[in-house]
């Protein structure tokens, strides 16, 4: 019989045992897990899990009837020490092997640390048990440096200040979330975040977070990528794959936020850290394997929650030449949409959900907007999007 | 605590007692009910969690937030009059009883 083993029980992975399984596979489905909880969601962990508004009952996603039920071998706390790429089996630390016919590695990120200096004290956040450490370290503390001003720094932050912290933020560079937004976002969170009485630091050192009772760093994430290198597998900021989702080795594939892969919207190699990353990865993944070969091609999507603030990006924008807000920016209610040479690449949203639903679709489509439509409250945007989809 | 009764699309029924607070959503999940994915996990960003309300619960569900009215035009199933994103369904005592249908797929 046919085998699939998964290496990594993210969100990645867990989907891709649910699509083989929704896809009819019917060989064997194993998901090794280095952590020791089945799989679950890590957006809340930042924001209504740590705000205390969510228990971790409500995180797994799945229940342990469901690997059951799907024939899903579901192996806990035991990682992936190597893969013999020659006998087609994997190594587990645990002592057992793991013979496949396909291995999806699906092995994430892990989050970057800053130099050690005596700060050992410095809290990260991208486990349930970091997140479980946090929180109670959270109720202890009075005043909170966050360094770090990307997106899970600033959820922490919002989160922080909402359970009546002192919080600053500090970060290394001239404006929050740079690498993700555009200079007008980041003005417009700087702005959301001082309004609530969060202190930002930008341009400063960590020497900043001196004093505080809770040091917090969300400073990124490195892939996971030494099992994948060790065995011989191409990586660059990532493990290197096909638009098949195909490593350098054609039973080896690789998906979620280790995957180094083609991106239609990125113009070329990129790796995303996002859920709708995870998902469609593993759903592609799993359609190839089930007989289906599929190249991964679905619309980047991403959110974030900070203070009274939904936050919504549909498309790459990086690269943009030109950009137009619709909306009004003083309401908490506008888009900005992004350009090349003309082209749409991306959409960002705050509070306006039909914008990007409506974003989601005309970039999938590649339905052609200008910028004058764009800008336009006249022009529906929905009905454009239906219309040529 | 109110009971909920998922009806999968080939006609498979379960009903469950379930908090009050928790959405229609995490508990089908909770229960390994299939049928509903919740992909974003209730993030109310991803329409895979999509269900029928049976009409005679309609009228006892809040209003259709904003957010859950532009993610229903994004269902895989063709939206309905009483579809509904169950992770927006936060049950309540008045709930008790509710039916929901599954579609075939969510995506
Ligand atoms: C706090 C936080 C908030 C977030 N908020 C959002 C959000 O609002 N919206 C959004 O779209 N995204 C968000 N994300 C990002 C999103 O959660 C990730 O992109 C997604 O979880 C990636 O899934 P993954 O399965 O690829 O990787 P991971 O979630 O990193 O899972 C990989 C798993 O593999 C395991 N593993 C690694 N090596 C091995 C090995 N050798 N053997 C066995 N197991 C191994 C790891 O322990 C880990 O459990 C957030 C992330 C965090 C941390
Ligand atoms: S779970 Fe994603 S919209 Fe309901």
């Amino acid at each position: 019989m046919d085998r699939v083993v998964i290496v990594g029980g993210g969100q990645a992975g867990l989907e891709a045992a649910a699509a083989l399984r929704a896809q009819g596979y019917e060989g064997t489905v194993t998901l090794v897990c280095e952590e020791p909880h089945a799989p679950y969601q890590r957006p809340p962990l930042s924001k209504q899990f740590l705000l205390g508004k969510q228990d971790a009952g409500s995180l797994p996603l799945r229940a342990v009837m469901f690997y059951e039920k799907h024939r899903i071998n579901l192996i806990l706390g035991d990682r992936a020490t190597e893969i013999n790429r020659g006998g087609k089996r994997i190594h587990l630390a645990g002592g057992g092997s793991l013979a496949y016919d396909h291995l999806i590695l699906a092995v994430g990120a892990r989050n970057r640390t800053l130099p050690v200096d005596g700060r050992e004290q410095v809290v990260y956040l991208r486990t349930l048990d970091e997140a479980e450490t946090l929180k109670q370290r959270l109720t202890e503390a009075s005043s909170v440096a966050v360094i770090g001003g990307g997106f899970i720094g600033l959820e922490v932050a919002a989160t922080a200040r909402k359970l009546g912290k002192m919080v600053t933020v500090i970060e290394a560079g001239p404006r929050l979330m740079a690498r993700a937004v555009s200079p007008l976002l980041s003005e417009f969170f700087l702005n959301l975040h001082l309004a609530h009485g969060v202190a930002v630091r930008l341009n400063a050192s960590v020497d900043a977070a001196a004093g505080a009772d809770l040091v917090v760093a969300g400073i990124g994430v490195i892939p996971n990528m030494e099992l994948a290198r060790e065995a011989g597998l191409a990586v660059a900021n990532g493990i290197v794959v096909d638009e098949y989702l195909r490593t350098s080795d054609p039973d080896v594939f690789a998906i979620g936020d280790c995957a180094a892969h083609p991106n239609r919207f990125a113009g070329g190699r990129t790796r995303l850290e996002s859920v709708q990353n995870a998902v469609d990865q593993a759903k592609c993944v799993a359609r190839t394997i089930a007989g289906e070969p599929t190249s991964y091609g679905d619309v980047p999507w991403f959110w974030t929650d900070q203070f009274d603030v939904r936050f919504q990006m549909a498309g790459l924008g990086a690269g943009h030449d030109l950009h137009v807000a619709r909306g009004s920016i003083e309401d908490h209610k506008f888009s900005v949409f992004y350009f090349k040479e003309g082209r749409l690449l991306a959409v960002d949203s705050v509070n306006r959900f039909g914008d990007h639903v409506a974003a989601r679709k005309l970039l999938t489509a590649g339905t052609p907007l200008t910028p004058e439509q764009a800008v336009d409250e006249s022009v529906d945007l929905k009905q454009l999007a239906t219309a040529h989809s | 605590m109110p009971k909920v009764t998922y009806i999968s699309h080939t006609g498979e029924s379960t009903t469950i007692e379930v908090a009050v607070g928790t959405t229609a959503m995490e508990n089908a999940v909770r229960n390994g009910i299939d049928g509903i994915l919740a992909e974003c996990g209730g993030a109310c960003m991803c329409a895979t969690c999509h269900v029928f309300v049976d009409p005679a619960f309609l009228d006892r569900l809040p209003p259709i937030g904003e957010e859950q009215e532009e993610m229903l035009g994004s269902t895989f199933e063709a939206r309905q009059p009483n579809s509904r994103l169950s992770c927006q369904i936060e049950m309540r005592p008045e709930y008790d009883g509710l039916i929901v249908r599954m579609p075939a797929r969510q995506t």
